[in-house]
């Protein structure tokens, strides 16, 4: 039992990428059990994370070092810094850890009928798996390097899963197409950032980065392009284009899948600007910046939400407009984090908010976009205008989606209500304009959903959807375990921010506790 | 002034790289324009590897009393290789796919998701 608890940081990754490499094997030999051996794996997995949350969120961040030994063992020649790969996880680690690992899960369990019809699954499983080991690698590793490889695998995976269902027709390979470009770009501006970073400091460990961090103008370039291009990948407004596409024409599952991996290069913005630079940088004038791109995510967002008239379109656009929330929050703390006072009257709350936002977002938004499977599952279409009354016929799906819809649009009790309260609140104090502005973004969110209520459950039987019924029970798992999460954060927020968002908010401002527990041993 | 060559050669690398991505309409020209991209952040990588005076880190084959230099931008970049040959053989397969159901590779018409 301790010696899993000890290497669990390389059993979460190496059971998702070993088994990986076991799915076309086991796919030769039964094609029956595959999704349920896929689904044990990630099962396994997050039992594994959630071991580890809790060691963590006791005992404080954990260090694992690959090829063993101490993480402050150094060359013979007295060279003195980290000289391996070191998985470093801390409180905001863990809790994006978490999030893949449900997310991933439940994705697996819902693919078991929503995909059954599909050839090539094993392709498609082990994609699953690769994307999943490559989101956990982002969140964990405490190497700059080993971060730019983890974020080709997710999104060299990613791309080849969105393109997924090009047989029939192109516009996923389209949307692949896109992604792709625009992931490889990000991919290599980072992998230029790493480049400016070792040149100037020899190290590729991002705790030391940050301690021998001298802020030149070198320094300034790498932020810029890294800012950019994690943004980008994010897909906060003006860098959105790719976002509506590849959400769209995915499968329901991966899209769910996807949420979690844009906010995994989120969860990489945060780590750069708040441990990376912290308070060496200009922390207002990029806290401003942050929160510019997430007043402009909410409000593009979601006015562009509106008009759409496919169902997944519609969510992918408000899919941006929440990553604004997020964005505004984190950039409140951010513009605060020079100023002590400010800090603790309301620049905590408002990264605790955020914070809360992205699993809260996590949650809702897969949920929505699982519900938006099932109605395709069912009816082989997209567009809101040929669905209706579909009420009748799906009675759990409807739940679920009134469930998803009254959390993304603020209503108590549920938990998208908890986290932009605590925005709501914050963000007030520090410029009341931004405050009104994500109230009224989230009032234009009610109204589009309204709207896809009203459209596709809404009215009378229709003639083509007679002999439509309830999604299968894997799908109906899937959906329901999201919606007892989203009604339990809902119902208890503040036991969940006291234990999982609070240490997670705490590890991103404290920088010297991130670079102490690394160069404790030098 | 000649030691910095390379960081011009990567410059222009990247220059025509993102050059070739905003103003070609051709799918494999975009293609071209990321792989421009993905050679000059190598050439980069090597670069800063470079000392003047040291020998490349083969243990064995190190003449007696030559400083070796630090392998690790070597690595670096050979990891870096691998993963860009991922990309481009990813990227081509997926223009693939779209002229086959398109029958055309020019970004103007292969527009139907903005429909």
């Amino acid at each position: 039992m301790s010696s899993i608890l000890t290497h669990s940081p390389a059993l979460v990754m190496a059971l998702p990428l070993l088994a990986a490499f076991l799915t076309p094997v086991v796919g030769r030999f039964n094609r029956k059990i595959l999704g349920w051996f896929i689904s044990a794996i990630l099962g396994l997995t997050l039992g594994i994370t959630i071991l580890m949350a809790i060691q963590i969120l006791t005992n404080g961040s954990m260090i694992y070092v690959f090829g063993g030994g101490d993480a402050g063992l150094t060359l013979p020649s007295g060279y003195t810094v980290p000289i391996r790969i070191i998985f470093h996880i801390d409180g905001m680690g863990i809790f994006m850890g978490l999030i893949t690992a449900v997310v991933s899960f439940l994705a697996a369990i819902y693919s078991l009928s929503f995909m059954q019809k599909e050839s090539g699954l094993e392709k498609y499983y082990a994609l699953l798996l690769l994307l999943a080991t490559g989101m956990f690698g982002m969140e964990f590793t405490g190497d700059i390097f080993n971060f730019f490889v983890f974020l080709e695998i997710a999104s060299i995976s990613s791309v080849a899963l969105i393109a997924f269902r090009s047989n029939f027709s192109g516009e996923p390979a389209e949307a692949g197409f896109k992604y792709m470009v625009v992931s490889s770009i990000s991919a290599l501006m980072v992998l230029f950032a790493i480049g400016l970073f070792y040149g100037q400091y020899d190290v590729l460990n991002m705790a030391t980065i940050a301690s021998v961090m001298q802020f030149t103008q070198l320094d300034k370039i790498a932020l810029i392009l890294l800012v950019t291009v994690l943004s980008m990948k994010a897909g906060s407004v003006p860098m959105h284009m790719w976002t509506p596409d590849a959400y769209s024409e995915a499968p329901a599952a991966i899209t769910m899948v996807l949420v979690a991996a844009s906010q995994a290069s989120l969860y990489a913005l945060f780590r750069v600007c708040f441990s990376l630079y912290n308070i060496s940088l200009n922390t207002v004038t990029i806290g401003w910046i942050i929160i510019i791109l997430g007043v402009l995510s909410m409000f593009i967002g979601v006015t562009m939400a509106i008009i759409q008239k496919d169902i997944k379109r519609l969510m992918a656009y408000h899919a941006i407009s929440q990553t604004g929330y997020m964005l505004l929050g984190v950039g409140v703390g951010l513009a605060v984090l020079a100023n002590p006072v400010a800090l603790n009257s309301f620049g905590i709350k408002a990264m605790e908010g955020s914070i809360f936002h992205i699993m809260n977002h996590a949650m809702y938004k897969g949920l929505l976009f699982l519900t938006a499977g099932a109605l395709f599952y069912r009816t082989g279409t997209r567009d809101l205008n040929k669905m209706g009354g579909l009420a009748n016929n799906m009675f759990y799906t409807t739940i679920f989606f009134i469930i998803g819809a009254a959390a993304i649009a603020g209503i108590p009790p549920f938990n998208g209500f908890a986290s932009k309260l605590m925005i709501y609140e914050s963000v007030y104090k520090f410029n009341p304009l931004l405050s009104i502005i994500a109230m009224l973004v989230s009032i234009l969110t009610l109204a589009s959903f309204v709207k896809v209520f009203h459209s596709a459950f809404l009215g009378p039987k229709l003639e083509q959807y007679k002999k439509v019924q309830e999604v299968p029970k894997s799908m109906l798992f899937a959906m329901a375990t999201l919606a007892c999460i989203i009604v339990l954060f809902g119902l208890f927020p503040d036991v969940i921010v006291k234990n999982l968002v609070h240490p997670a908010v705490m590890a991103l401002i404290n920088q010297t506790n991130y670079t102490a527990t690394i160069l404790g041993g030098i | 002034m000649i030691g910095n060559f390379p960081y011009v050669a990567v410059a222009i690398l990247i220059g025509l790289g993102f050059y070739t991505l905003i103003f070609k309409k051709n799918l494999i020209k975009i293609a071209i324009g990321i792989t421009l991209i993905e050679c000059g952040a190598n050439l980069f990588l090597i670069t800063l590897g470079y000392r003047k005076g040291s020998v490349a880190p083969i243990y064995t084959q190190a003449p007696e009393g030559m400083n070796m230099v630090l392998p690790t931008p070597q690595a670096l970049t050979l990891t870096s290789i691998v993963i860009g040959v991922a990309t481009t053989a990813l990227i081509l397969s997926i223009a693939m796919i779209i002229y086959k159901k398109y029958g055309t590779i020019n970004t103007d018409e292969v527009r139907r998701l903005k429909e």
